[in-house]
């Protein structure tokens, strides 16, 4: 059950998070509230995994190199391969979607030559060929993403 | 435009700040930065649009929005930039990006857009294709299905950045 509090965190402090000594106050005086009731309210948040976390958003290929995956994988194969590309470390999103290419995932490393390694080691190990999609350009200022909590 | 400490300080919070009472001077401890250098390099990299945005990342799944389309089209490459610009504008798009096509993949313009249904998600793809004309470009809606794994990027330093060990995010 989200409270008023929880619910004013989720949707007015997804952007200008404040950078001052202590932001979680600076948060708390604007919802009239305690410091301590903000932070318990967000590690509530964070432990029931309704937030992934309070940080940056890093736009692709700034502290390393980011890529797109496409994959069309049998339907009886599909679980045994998303869970082969799941192992690895440097893939951080990976969903079955409706298409012939039905598994798309995204996989970052350090540098563009590691990322091509870690692709060619899932190519060989799933038995699937990728079809490797980086970003030209990105378009989107990314404002946060307004939530409709009415029946929350 | 990016130097070493700015690298540093970007992976110390790439998995989240601490939910603590003074997180910018819990990162500069880390770092060996003082408060006032953590504050004032994030306000730098938040102009400078290295970091597109600070705050709290919510779990849309998680939170009712269960369907959740990525919509690509095959658009001129003449026209992907203006095409691109007003998708953006839109405000029920989340992520709007340019990519490469492949021999077997023709698309080169992506989006997102995340909601509780899929007839609330194809509403407004139309009125977005209305709103931008895009109806007469080959497109294809691809809803998710299962979700295998989701996590913030976690980015291991390379140099200049000494390497180190990463809790997940």
């Amino acid at each position: 059950m989200l409270t008023d509090l929880h619910k004013h965190l989720l949707n007015d402090f997804q952007r200008d998070f404040p950078l001052v000594e202590r932001p979680y106050l600076e948060i708390a005086n604007q919802l009239g509230v305690s410091e301590d009731a903000v932070l318990s309210a967000l590690t509530e948040l964070r432990d029931s995994q309704l937030i992934s976390r309070v940080g940056p958003i890093i736009p692709p290929n700034q502290i390393g190199a980011s890529m797109l995956v496409a994959m069309a994988v049998p339907e009886s194969e599909l679980q045994r391969a998303a869970d082969i590309i799941s192992h690895y470390p440097e893939v951080n999103h990976n969903y079955e979607r409706e298409n012939r290419f039905n598994l798309w995932f995204v996989a970052v490393a350090s540098t563009a030559e590691q990322l091509a390694r870690v692709l060619d080691a899932i190519e060989s190990e799933t038995g699937y060929k990728t079809q490797r999609l980086p970003l030209l350009n990105d378009f989107h200022i990314d404002l946060g993403f307004r939530l409709d909590l009415t029946h929350a | 435009m990016l130097d070493a400490r700015d690298f540093q300080l970007l992976t110390e919070i790439q998995s989240g700040l601490p939910i603590s009472p003074r997180p910018y001077h819990d990162i500069g401890l880390a770092l060996g930065m003082s408060e006032a250098e953590v504050i004032e390099r994030l306000a730098v990299l938040r102009q400078t649009g290295l970091i597109k945005r600070l705050g709290v990342i919510v779990k849309h799944r998680q939170l009712g929005y269960r369907a959740n389309a990525m919509i690509v089209w095959n658009i001129p490459d003449a026209q992907v930039k203006t095409l691109g610009d007003r998708i953006s504008r839109s405000s029920f798009v989340t992520l709007c990006y340019q990519r490469p096509r492949t021999s077997e993949w023709p698309y080169n313009l992506y989006c997102m857009i995340h909601g509780k249904d899929r007839g609330t998600v194809l509403a407004q793809l139309d009125q977005l294709s209305a709103e931008c004309g895009l109806q007469a470009f080959d497109r294809e809606i691809l809803f998710s299905r299962r979700c295998f794994k989701q996590r913030g990027a976690l980015y291991r330093p390379v140099a200049p950045a000494p390497s180190a060990e990463f809790a997940h995010g």
